[in-house]
């Protein structure tokens, strides 16, 4: 269970928004975090507490395929993004890393700043505790609930590798 | 099927792939870069991977923020080195290098109906030859290159359907900026683009390579060509390794078909803070301009610098302008020599800088400082994509950018040729 603070984003947010390239030396999730969404909102690193929410809108993390950006987004302390529609490489980056991405029109419309959510990125179940409206996210394929049930892909890899394939 | 159906299914010895299918994809060739490398590194490193799947078919490009930008970027190099010495993988830097898309092509690294995968959005260029080629995470990559293989979904299509015959100053990135401005920055999501239709006659691998390296710009996860005489030619001297191009039906069913008539299409420009906000350069009212950028993976081949340099040669950059012309590889860059086209552009006041993407990511070698504007032949105008979040960055084909340099201002290519 997730349970946190909503920050609310538009649509079409994208990497270079999310952590601009003068990071791109940086590995840490932690120092990546602190730099997250300055471009748009310098203020944001510092409001986030772990566990908060991201909403966003359509095409959440389109460009580029750094993956500074889900890392950046998980170092901040974020605990699950809910959008709209993710972008292709930043909707498998994410998976990837295990950062919790759960595509839902209506939850994510429906979100206002500062509501409080609850979601089960198991289930896809995400409960608007502020407003008392509960919502269904259809599920991952089963892949991708594979590669979450591993702890993310380099996990999954690891499994794979230690068993000789 | 469609291209990408039939490249998937070959590549993993099936008769047929369906859209939406869950797919482990043998990779003939992964990419990484001095911007993403590092990640890969550590997750290699992380999942206890030992060695390469195959050192021949791992390739290393420093291009992003070379010659080294910090002591960080000269730090990420020399660690990333080491790596690939270890792994024994195919390492290109300093004079050796270029932007890794306009570099890979060159040297024949990439053949039609291979599965290429890379450490950058824009290895989708690559489908201008006819390969399946998708830019992917640090993670994946380091995956791919201990395992071999990456899993995918396999994606819908959208076919592009080009009719006519391009105008003069119009070419692939104005095809492609159009096709963005009717699809969207999302119209393509998770699809893989199909361009095809009688236009393509008319456009050269370069405007090729412009069309695919852009439909990450529409979300698509890949943007392939039909192999034809002009991709034979291309390939020839360059391709050593055995090829097998697709098998393509064009009338194979897809998922989304969209008509484009180009024979009336004028030079198109993208306004900020999307690619996708797309309109005729003749209805933008001459704003001025403060630099212009002629280079990258998306404008930086030869076909590029000659259509620039049609605008530039003989003339004078504006007093108030900053050209900046980057040769997007070594080979562009000595072709351009010997064709006297570097010395056309010096001659007129701008600045040719080394191969490398410089100010495109907003690295260095020309980043806009707050309120300036700048035209771009790159792929990205997103806010604070090339320096200052305050700046304004406006895409456009070469030729465009040459004429608003001259100009001072955002100017079709005819307004210079007409003084
Ligand atoms: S030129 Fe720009 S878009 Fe192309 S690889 Fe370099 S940074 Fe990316």
């Amino acid at each position: 269970m997730i349970r946190g603070r909503v920050h609310k984003l538009g649509h079409n947010v994208d990497t270079d928004a999310i952590i601009a390239v003068k990071w791109a030396g940086l590995t840490d999730p932690k120092e990546l975090g602190r730099h997250c969404m300055e471009t748009l909102d310098p203020g944001f690193a510092q409001r986030v507490k772990p566990g908060d929410i991201l909403v966003a809108g359509k095409n959440f993390g389109c460009g580029s395929s750094r993956e500074i950006a889900p890392w950046s987004i998980k170092g901040a302390g974020i605990g699950c993004v809910i959008a709209e529609s993710f972008a292709r490489i930043f909707f498998r980056n994410g998976i990837n890393i295990s950062l919790p991405l759960i595509q839902c029109a209506q939850a994510a419309q429906a979100a206002r700043e500062g509501d409080i959510l609850e979601i089960d990125p198991a289930s896809g179940k995400i409960r608007n505790e502020t407003q008392g409206t509960c919502f269904q996210a259809s599920p991952y394929p089963k892949f991708i609930q594979e590669l979450i049930q591993a702890g993310g892909l380099v996990e999954y890899t690891r499994q794979g590798l230690a068993r000789g394939i | 099927m469609t291209l990408a159906e039939s490249i998937l299914a070959a590549r993993c010895g099936r008769e047929k792939v369906l859209p939406g299918e869950f797919l482990d994809v043998p990779v003939d060739l992964v990419m990484t870069t001095d911007a993403t490398g590092l990640i890969s590194m550590e997750q290699f490193r992380r999942m206890g991977a030992k060695r390469a799947f195959d050192p021949e078919k791992i390739v290393f490009v420093m291009d992003h923020f070379v010659p080294a930008r910090t002591v960080e970027s000269a730090e990420a190099i020399r660690a990333l080195r080491s790596f690939a010495r270890e792994l024994g993988a195919k390492w290109f830097e300093g004079g050796q290098a270029g932007i890794c898309h306009v570099l890979l092509p060159e040297q024949g690294l990439v053949a039609p109906g291979e599965v290429v995968v890379g450490g950058d959005s824009h290895t989708c260029t690559y489908g201008a030859l006819g390969a399946f080629a998708t830019g992917m995470g640090s993670t994946d990559i380091a995956v791919a290159m201990a395992t071999g293989q990456v899993w995918m979904r396999v994606p819908e299509t959208l076919r592009v359907v080009y009719k006519g015959r391009p105008g003069k100053w119009v070419g692939g990135k104005d095809l492609i900026l159009h096709t963005i401005g009717l699809l969207g920055v999302d119209g393509a999501t998770y699809m893989a683009m199909e361009f095809t239709g009688e236009a393509l006659q008319f456009l050269d691998m370069d405007h090729r390579f412009t069309m695919a390296n852009m439909a990450v710009e529409a979300g698509a996860k890949a943007g392939l060509f039909p192999v034809d005489s002009k991709t034979l030619e291309y390939l020839e001297g360059r391709v050593q390794k055995r090829m097998s191009p697709p098998v393509w039906d064009s009338r194979a069913a897809c998922q989304e078909l969209l008509e484009v008539d180009v024979s009336a299409l004028e030079p198109q420009v993208a306004l900020p803070h999307s690619p996708a906000n797309v309109r005729e350069v003749g209805s933008l009212g001459g704003l001025s301009i403060d630099q212009a950028v002629i280079g990258s993976c998306t404008n930086g081949r030869i076909g590029d610098l000659r259509l620039a340099a049609r605008v530039l040669q003989g003339k004078r950059v504006h007093r108030e302008v900053r050209c900046l012309v980057l040769p997007g590889s070594p080979e562009v860059y000595l072709q351009a020599l010997e064709e006297g086209l570097v010395a056309a552009f010096v001659k007129a006041g701008a600045v040719v800088g080394p191969p490398t993407c410089g100010p495109c990511p907003g690295g260095h070698m020309g980043v806009l400082a707050q309120g300036e504007r700048c035209v771009s032949t790159t792929n990205r105008n997103f806010l604070g994509r090339m320096g200052s979040p305050k700046a304004e960055i406006f895409l456009a084909n070469p030729a465009v950018a040459a004429a608003s340099a001259i100009m001072g201002r955002i100017a079709h290519p005819e307004e210079v040729l007409e003084r």
